[in-house]
């Protein structure tokens, strides 16, 4: 927090001073803002960076440090310590598979199996198309509907191994 | 904004009740089975018929039966003479017309609605003191809140009692944590409150980690002004005025629903500064996870709030001595907070009365698994487990016999189905090896392999351990190792000498919860279904040199 290094430096203040001139850094800068540039927001500030970008890159990293006037290695640190940040570009569509208990003792081992063969990729990874990306999530919290799955942010309760296939087949299918 | 105007917001509300109100389930289970499309449904067919003055639609908080979602249930004012109340289960969007039949009283045949029996024993069963209000309330509606009572308690709390009364009732009460270890809240409450004046903190852990436990979401999507106004209760009561909820990431709807709730309070001056024309200020705000499941303890939530990784540190000393950022703070589970406004007011002998002699008032729990009847249940404490799992849930379903229910997610146990008389209390579960924990409640049937199930839970702690200690760090991955042995019938009884040995170290070596009570899922399954791992050994075919991997994660 105190790092003398950063703490003269400028930090950025009017709109799009990301050399790129990408929009969404403008947003990020008003997420930063709202926040009164506090360090402890730096996991909120995160959650924004993420949302606008889809993952988090290096550069990306590095402009939160700046913007929050923390070290690189305690934003790199703070960001890969948590699960629902990212560092790779997600595919086109997701699927994610709850791994919850609930989904667990109703088979939810063997919707991912299923997919896995289906798409060749191991969770957590995204085929090398980049069209599916395969996920597991710890536990959605809806586990009256035991087994859950995600496809592209809609959640789909009491699915069976064929209705998952069915609906990868339709993503890898499509525009093929 | 004083009593009166209180009141007469409430007053107002009351009397804007139409002749029958429709509600729809917008929680999370009944959302992604489809309940948004059943409202705008609904909302077109009462329009087209011209019923809307006369039917009003509520989009409500959770109904508690979720596997039967999407949820509609159907009030009517007393002095209408028909149709029934009821309650709809598995409802469809294209079955909204057949519904506006039903409420327009046109002699329609309900073919193909799913009617539930909401005096069956699912619901009868149950006893409602923490979500007395969810499915009645709309969650992003203040007014709705409000007419049922929201926000009285913190009144009488400002203005007719000062803070060591607050505290005296809550300790009176006998109250006790709600997250899972079951601490005295009105002793947390009585050490903070007894710490320097200066700042100080209220912080409500939402970051419901254990899978299988959905109870939090729940209040928090269904109820959150309940959750609020028990902080805010919290807060006079100990002499804080900044409080901040850390929800999970993944729970976006209790995120936002809790985003609005506290906008409008803040609006109506229920939060914020002079709150009721008082000198009390109490402001929150919200924090969200990103995914670590050892962010439910509590130092690695406040590190977390402060925008660090989310690891542990030893205590003492506890939170409530020095927390977040160094002052006194006061951290409560969801449920706990959620249950401080009914205590005032209705006094903490009435709250004494429900429960058994230790463990008082009620518990909710997230009942799932190998069960007809899943969702949300708040039960008395000390009602026996087979009540539950029998008579609420339903039994396990056709062709399955119970085998185990597997409470306190990974760091409970399984009791298994000759022990289901046990009492729901935290001594009872303690002595069987398990804990309440939050209250996830996971049925298990014969076809449910006891070590697949420690393995599963071992790979889960292994996965979340933050890697601060190294008990807990190397530990969960040689005992995983060890399981995942047994599992494939590559070990043999040595092995499982050393994984109870690692159980013991790991238990009491580790710097934090998550490690401590790693080992329980392996200890339980051990003491009551050792024959399921002992059924896997091969024969020893010599001395084996070493039977642990030594390569370290």
């Amino acid at each position: 927090m105190g790092n003398p290094v950063t703490k003269g430096r400028p930090r950025p203040t009017s709109p799009g001073t990301h050399p790129s001139g990408d929009d969404r850094f403008r947003y990020l800068d008003a997420a930063m803002k709202r926040q009164r540039y506090r360090p402890d927001a730096l996991i909120e500030v995160l959650h924004t960076a993420q949302e606008l970008f889809g993952y988090l890159e290096p550069d990306l990293l590095r402009y939160v440090a700046r913007g929050l006037r923390l070290p690189p290695s305690r934003v790199y640190g703070v960001a890969t310590f948590y699960h629902l940040f990212t560092f790779h570009p997600k595919g086109e569509h997701t699927c994610t598979v709850c791994t919850g208990t609930a989904c667990y003792v109703k088979g939810a081992d063997t919707l991912l199996g299923v997919v896995e063969q289906l798409t060749g990729t191991p969770p957590g990874t995204t085929t090398a198309d980049g069209r599916i990306s395969l996920e597991t999530a710890r536990c959605l919290g809806a586990c009256g509907l035991a087994p859950i799955v995600v496809f592209d942010g809609k959640v789909v309760g009491q699915i069976t191994p064929e209705e998952i296939v069915d609906r990868v087949k339709g993503w890898l299918d499509h525009g093929s | 904004m004083d009593l009166e105007d209180l009141i007469a917001l409430a007053e107002a509300e009351q009397r804007d009740r139409a002749e029958i109100e429709v509600r729809v389930c917008t929680a999370a289970g009944c959302l992604s089975s489809g309940s948004r499309p059943v409202v705008s449904a609904l909302e077109r067919a009462l329009a087209d018929r011209g019923l809307t003055p006369r039917v009003r639609l509520r989009e409500v908080g959770c109904m508690r039966l979720c596997c039967e979602g999407p949820l509609v249930a159907m009030d009517v004012l007393e002095t209408v003479s028909s149709p029934e109340p009821s309650l709809y289960g598995k409802v469809t969007a294209g079955q909204a017309s057949v519904l506006v039949d039903v409420i327009d009283n046109k002699q329609a045949t309900t073919e193909g609605l799913q009617p539930i029996d909401s005096n069956g024993p699912f619901f009868s069963r149950q006893r409602s003191v923490v979500l007395e209000h969810c499915g009645l309330v709309e969650p992003e509606r203040i007014e709705s809140s409000i007419a049922l009572g929201a926000y009285r308690s913190l009144h009488r709390a400002l203005h007719d009692l000062n803070p060591a009364e607050v505290v005296e009732l809550v300790t009176r009460s006998g109250l006790r944590g709600r997250g899972g270890a079951g601490y005295p809240t009105g002793l947390k409450w009585a050490t903070v409150a007894k710490m320097p004046p200066g700042q100080k903190y209220v912080v409500c852990n939402a970051d419901e980690g254990d899978p299988g436990a959905f109870m939090d979401r729940s209040i928090l999507e269904s109820d959150p002004h309940r959750v609020l106004e028990g902080m805010a209760i919290a807060a006079h009561a100990i002499g804080a005025d900044q409080g901040y909820i850390y929800v999970r990431g993944e729970y976006p709807i209790a995120i936002s629903r809790l985003d609005t709730a506290i906008r409008q309070s803040k609006r109506l001056g229920l939060l914020g500064s002079a709150i009721f024309d008082s000198t009390f200020n109490f402001r929150v705000d919200l924090r969200i996870g990103a995914g670590a499941f050892v962010c439910g303890e509590e130092t690695a939530l406040i590190h977390s709030i402060e925008g660090l990784r989310g690891t542990p540190r030893p205590r003492p000393p506890y939170p409530a001595e020095s927390g977040l950022w160094g002052h006194p703070t006061l951290i409560n589970n969801v449920e706990t907070y959620a249950n401080i406004p009914v205590i005032l007011r209705e006094g903490a002998d009435w709250f004494t009365q429900i429960g058994t002699e230790h463990s008082k008032g009620t518990k909710v729990f997230a009942l799932a698994g190998k069960i007809r009847r899943a969702g949300i249940v708040e039960v008395p404490m000390g009602v026996p487990l087979r009540d539950i799992v029998d008579q609420i849930g339903g039994g396990p379903p056709e062709g399955s016999t119970v085998k185990a229910v597997q409470t306190g997610g990974p760091s409970g146990g399984c009791i298994p189905a000759e022990l289901l008389d046990t009492p729901v209390d935290y001594e009872s579960l303690k002595a069987l090896g398990s804990i309440m924990g939050s209250g996830g409640m996971v049925v298990m049937d014969q076809d449910d392999d006891m070590v697949g199930v420690a393995r599963y839970f071992m790979k889960f702690c292994m996965d979340e351990s933050c890697g601060k200690c190294v008990p807990c760090r190397a530990g969960t991955v040689q005992m995983y190792r060890l399981l995942d042995r047994i599992e494939c019938g590559d070990a043999t009884n040595d092995d499982l000498v050393l994984l109870e040995e690692l159980c013991d170290l790991v238990q009491h070596a580790s710097l934090c919860g998550l490690g401590q009570s790693a080992p329980n899922p392996v200890l339980s399954t051990l003491r009551f279904f050792r024959h399921e791992y002992e059924s896997r050994f091969v024969e020893p075919t010599g001395p084996r040199s070493s039977s642990v991997s030594s390569e370290a994660r």
